[in-house]
């Protein structure tokens, strides 16, 4: 039993280093056994030729980001404005930008 | 006195200095960890897509083909293909044929490509998990599209792509090429765009800067572009992270500034007492590092813990409503975790130290006064 609220201290840190220990053990862990999982995602790239991640389905150049052009911002008119929540998360791909 | 002994008792006592008002500072470890589990879940939540995308579409395109018309993205010809063979040290040119389609019943928007090799059968398709999800639909099922001429079409289901693919898979639907072109209204001798495939890596620059010389009217994208983007999209100045980086941040600002300029009154006589019963200035100003140091390092193990299990055990679950945007089929995905050491040393750098000095700062200022005249204020 901790005698006293310094020994209570010490116990709190080495548990929470052994917390980030274990963290780091299971992080390293899931990527020696994600082998498969991402074998199967490239293969399916490879098969379909396909080109992005789907991490956003509501516009396209957002599903897409890659395969982008330069007039997605104004898809629907010359005057509209970005008008999807994620096209407001993401950059242009580095290919469209200015040099 | 040992130095260790000297600073167990300052523990001791900044414990129990804690403890006298247990409400203010429980709170304030709980914004604290909130902040610090904010900006290690998009630390950890962004790395790991990075990670994901660089290892997954190693096996995308090498180069792709667009045709622009008037700006837009426009069908291309398949007499290119043709063309694109006889660059130097192009090894093989494909058509693709792919597209969007929005299902008006669920509002949701898939993605449709031809079938790679082996080919699907005619008449059926295999889905990604988002799809059978929002059609609810599975393996045999019937899942009626509608065509370019407004009939709709029925397509049996002949597969479901798994679970583990969904970060790429998701909203697909794959359909023989014949049935895509059916559907879509695409003539034969026209493909969505077109893929390369070069015999010589280093020569991937020198072929598309022909391709932009034979077709004037073509934009292709590197495999290495493609790649870039992903880098680009999670870099630290895109919007999502900027978003969230800036409230967080900003949060914290606003945090320990407000700890920097308002040390209590109480804890101002408090200190007085301790200077006027013997504490030397050094040892007020001990005190009150190790009470931020207990207050910080509970704030970051416990943030960056919550934050881990946010990302990799619930699939970022408080990201989902900024992520989906007005989307209708989200994925679901897990993302395989990779910790850096430089990630939780930039994570530490970036809260425990700053909100140390908050502390220190005040507290030197208050401990250096004469102990009389803190007293009596």
């Amino acid at each position: 039993m901790p005698g006293r609220k310094s020994d209570i201290f010490f116990i709190v840190v080495a548990l929470g280093a052994a917390a980030f220990g274990l963290m780091i053990a299971h992080a390293h862990h899931r990527n020696e056994n994600a082998g498969h999982g991402l074998k199967e995602k490239a293969m399916l790239v490879e098969r379909l030729g396909l080109t992005d991640l789907c991490l956003f389905t509501d516009a396209r150049y957002a599903r897409h980001p890659s395969m982008a052009d330069l007039h997605t911002a104004f898809q629907d008119s010359p005057m509209s404005v970005e008008h999807f929540p994620s096209g407001t998360l993401i950059l242009p791909p580095p290919h469209l930008r200015p040099r | 006195m040992s130095l260790l002994e000297r600073h167990r008792n300052i523990i001791d006592f900044a414990l129990s200095s804690l403890g006298r008002r247990w409400k203010k500072n429980l709170a304030l470890t709980l914004v604290y960890a909130f902040i610090v589990f904010t900006l290690a879940s998009v630390i950890f939540f962004t790395e790991a897509v990075k990670r994901e995308a660089r290892a997954v579409l190693q096996g995308a395109p090498e180069i792709v083909v667009q045709r622009l018309a008037a700006g837009r993205h426009d069908l291309i010809p398949a007499g290119h293909i043709d063309t694109l063979k006889e660059i130097t040290g192009v090894g093989q040119v494909q058509g693709r044929l792919w597209g969007y389609y929005y299902e008006p019943s669920t509002g949701a928007n898939y993605t449709v490509v031809a079938s790679g090799d082996p080919p699907l059968a005619p008449g059926t398709i295999a889905i990604g998990q988002g799809v059978s999800r929002t059609l609810n639909v599975a393996e045999g099922d019937l899942v009626p599209l509608k065509g370019m001429d407004g009939a709709y079409v029925s397509f049996e289901v002949a597969r479901v792509f798994s679970h583990a693919s969904e970060l790429v898979s998701a909203d697909l639907i794959e359909m023989p090429a014949a049935d895509l072109r059916v559907l879509f209204g695409i003539p034969e001798g026209y493909y969505t765009d077109l893929t390369l495939k070069v015999r010589n890596e280093k020569e991937l620059v020198v072929v598309a800067d022909k391709i932009r010389r034979l077709l004037p009217d073509s934009r292709p994208i590197l495999r290495d572009e493609i790649l870039r983007t992903y880098d680009a999209i999670f870099d630290w100045r895109s919007g999502l992270l900027l978003v969230i980086f800036a409230g967080a941040v900003a949060a914290f600002i606003i945090f320990a500034w407000d700890k920097a300029t308002s040390l209590s009154m109480e804890e101002r006589r408090e200190m007085g007492v301790l200077k006027a019963v013997g504490w030397e200035t050094s040892e007020v100003i001990a005190m009150k590092s190790w009470e931020g140091v207990i207050i910080s390092l509970t704030a970051f193990f416990g943030g960056t813990l919550f934050a881990y299990v946010h990302v990799f055990f619930s699939s970022a679950l408080l990201f989902e409503p900024v992520l989906k945007g007005w989307a209708v089929l989200y994925p679901r995905f897990q993302l395989v975790p990779h910790i850096d050491p430089y990630q939780l040393l930039a994570l530490f750098f970036l809260t425990v130290v700053p909100y140390i000095v908050a502390t220190v700062i005040p507290s030197w200022n208050a401990a250096t006064v004469d102990p009389d005249s803190i007293m009596r204020l």
